[in-house]
């Protein structure tokens, strides 16, 4: 049997769905998270049957992606449809679900929410309403999960509605006259929450309020990844892993496998962060210094996400990033940057035209430095002192602004404009907040992880051959008179870009001043930040734009390089 | 007295009259924002940045750029 669960964006679908099946999904307040369906198995009290979670969508005239999906997965027919129905937004859920209903196919409602629509002061004659749609109407608040299994309970009794297709105007009648019969509003009074909103909003406080929470939340998560590599991570790899690998490469002995997976020893002993194995380094890296960050970077999102603050942070940023052809949303890919490029990327299918995901994409992989590459600019510029490590945040803002106008600028095609919706303030639900951390843990060890394994061997095959010391030794004249590196440079520059977790090994014995210090880390900070990168960019712009972007690359990283040697020069 | 949204003062209510054309109509109307229905004018950010509206109990956000294309006629109070 195979069930639809539809509804509007926003109304709790996703966590619906996760307690009919066991298994999490990820349930968010931004459209077209749920772009490109999920599918589990409803097992109950001898009930077992496929349910598919719709892309949330507010009607099945397609206006984007995920109600184009919607639409066709409902006319790909199913034999019943749980319709997901926010009890706090009756009129506009009404659009879809009138819609939905004249398809005809045995349908339950769940009236969802219904706890905060008597918060709000909304009273709904549900009897009525169920005169009115025809179908059963079950009430549910999904975050507790109750009312779910009477829904499930009652799988049978789902009916085929009165319902018909209509015309626009002869649903707005309908909506109307069921609106004036089923609904009332009460006054209520303003609580705490209201006038966060109040506040949020306001011209002048909200952009200071967005500034506030941003840093607030930076501090945050660097202070809880420090405290996960300090106490969790440090002491596991050098307890447990290190032994290990040493065992493993007295056992390999002299060898290319070793020097694949362990790397090179230093007076006989493993160095995790020089020896660049895949095992040893490149492990130490992605999970003893990236993940940490990477848990505190999303546990700190999902709670501004789950809280309902994102929208309003996108309506903060609109006007600034509409100069740069993109609209207000792309502040959430953007951010998610900051914790690794590739969910950041992939997370630009929000955006509705592909000028405007060309240009986040772009943006993010040159100008937003994801932890491994903070986690090298620390490494290498921290021991000359704060103010260099600062200086390429402030270069990378400026490269960002600079060729997101060009971009905007010079590109053709469309940038569409915000209109958002603004959830009100919900305090998260702890529950909903781990499942939504563990569903994006799993995402980046799943989709990132393996890319980046897969690129430091190649990385490794490749420097065995000798390959990039060629490549590096035909660059050297170019890396010394442009970007003022001297020789030694070239070989650990080209490498880096691959694989940026070996990058502050290589230049760290260097010996580099300051001054060349900072324009080999801005180089290699523009430049793919690793494989993955590279993978994620060609799947989600196809490989024509994926080129293009990696030239936009590599002539704004080279140029930054030589401005910024030229600049450096005059000091 | 007919203007747009930009024009509106914040605070004041109005009826929605002309939508822009093309494909911004489609997603307002979507979201519950077509002809005939009162709204809340809440707030504009500066620097040409979105126009805040409250609708049956919502708040949304619309750019300047299609905010400036909405047409509304001010509801007198009472």
């Amino acid at each position: 049997m195979r069930i639809l669960l539809m509804g509007n964006p926003n109304v709790g679908k996703s966590v619906f769905f996760s307690r009919l099946t066991g298994v999490h999904a990820l349930s968010s307040n931004y459209p077209g998270t749920t772009v490109g369906f999920t599918q589990g198995v409803i097992r109950h009290k001898g009930l077992c049957a496929d349910l598919i979670d719709v892309p949330g969508a507010y009607t099945l005239d397609p206006t984007n992606e995920a109600e184009e999906i919607a639409r066709r997965i409902i006319n790909e027919g199913a034999d019943r449809v749980i319709l997901v129905i926010d009890a706090t937004a009756l009129e506009r859920n009404l659009v879809m679900a009138l819609q939905v209903l004249a398809y005809h196919i045995p349908t339950i409602i769940a009236l969802n929410m219904t706890d905060e629509a008597r918060h709000k002061g909304i009273l709904l004659d549900v009897e009525r309403l169920e005169k009115e749609l025809g179908v059963p109407i079950y009430k549910t608040v999904a975050t507790t999960g109750s009312g779910i299994s009477d829904i499930v309970d009652n799988m049978d009794k789902a009916r085929v509605s009165g319902i018909t297709a209509m015309t626009k105007e002869e649903r707005w009648q309908k909506i109307g006259h069921i609106i004036a019969e089923v609904q009332t509003v009460t006054h209520r009074h303003h609580t705490l929450l209201d006038r966060a909103e109040d506040i949020s909003a306001h011209p002048l406080f909200g952009g200071l309020a967005g500034i506030v929470i941003l840093a607030l939340s930076f501090t945050l998560i660097r202070f809880l990844g420090e405290g996960l590599v300090d106490h969790i991570f440090d002491p596991i790899f050098e307890n447990l892993w290190l032994p290990l690998l040493n065992k493993l490469s007295a056992f390999l002995g002299e060898g290319y496998l070793r020097s694949l997976l362990i790397g090179r020893l230093f007076d006989g002993a493993i160095d995790l962060e020089q020896s660049m194995g895949v095992l040893s380094t490149g492990f130490y890296v992605e999970f003893g210094m990236v993940l940490p960050y990477i848990i505190a970077f999303y546990a700190a999102l999902s709670f501004l996400e789950d809280l309902g603050y994102l929208p309003r942070l996108a309506v903060v940023f609109d006007a600034l990033l509409h100069r740069f052809g993109i609209h207000g949303y792309a502040i959430i890919p953007t951010l998610l940057g900051f914790g690794c490029n590739v969910p950041g990327i992939l997370a630009t299918r929000v955006l509705e035209s592909k000028r405007e995901r060309f240009i986040a994409a772009t943006l993010i992989s040159v100008g937003v430095p994801c932890v491994s590459i903070q986690a090298m600019l620390a490494s290498t510029l921290g021991p000359f002192g704060v103010k260099y490590v600062a200086s390429v945040y402030v270069v990378l803002l400026i490269v960002w602004l600079i060729l997101g106008r060009l971009m905007n600028l010079t590109l053709s095609g469309f940038s569409p404009e915000l209109i958002v919706e603004i959830p009100p303030y919900r305090i998260p639900s702890l529950r909903a907040w781990m499942a939504k951390l563990w569903f994006r843990i799993k995402d980046f060890f799943l989709e990132a992880t393996p890319l980046v394994l897969g690129g430091i061997f190649l990385v490794n095959i490749l420097d065995m051959a000798g390959i990039l010391e060629r490549i590096g030794r035909a660059l050297t004249p170019f890396f010394h008179k442009v970007l003022g590196l001297p020789p030694s440079t070239a070989v650990p520059v080209v490498m880096g870009m691959f694989r940026k977790d070996i990058a502050m090994g290589l230049l760290i014995p260097l010996n580099l001043t300051a001054h060349q210090m900072l324009v080999a880390v801005i180089v290699l900070s523009m430049t793919f930040p690793c494989i993955a990168t590279f993978v994620v960019m060609w799947k989600e712009l196809g490989a024509l734009r994926m080129l293009e972007a990696s030239a936009l690359m590599i002539c704004s990283a080279v140029t930054a390089g030589a401005l910024l040697n030229l600049f450096l020069a005059a000091f | 007295m007919q203007m747009n949204l930009i024009e509106m003062k914040n605070g004041e209510s109005a009826v929605i009259k002309v939508l822009p054309n093309g494909e911004a109509a489609q997603r307002l109307e979507a979201l519950g924002l077509h002809g005939g229905k009162t709204i809340e004018k809440l707030s504009c950010m500066p620097f040409g940045g979105p126009v805040t509206v409250l609708l049956d109990g919502r708040q949304f956000a619309i750019s300047h750029g299609i905010a400036e294309q909405i047409e509304i006629e001010i509801q007198p109070a009472g």
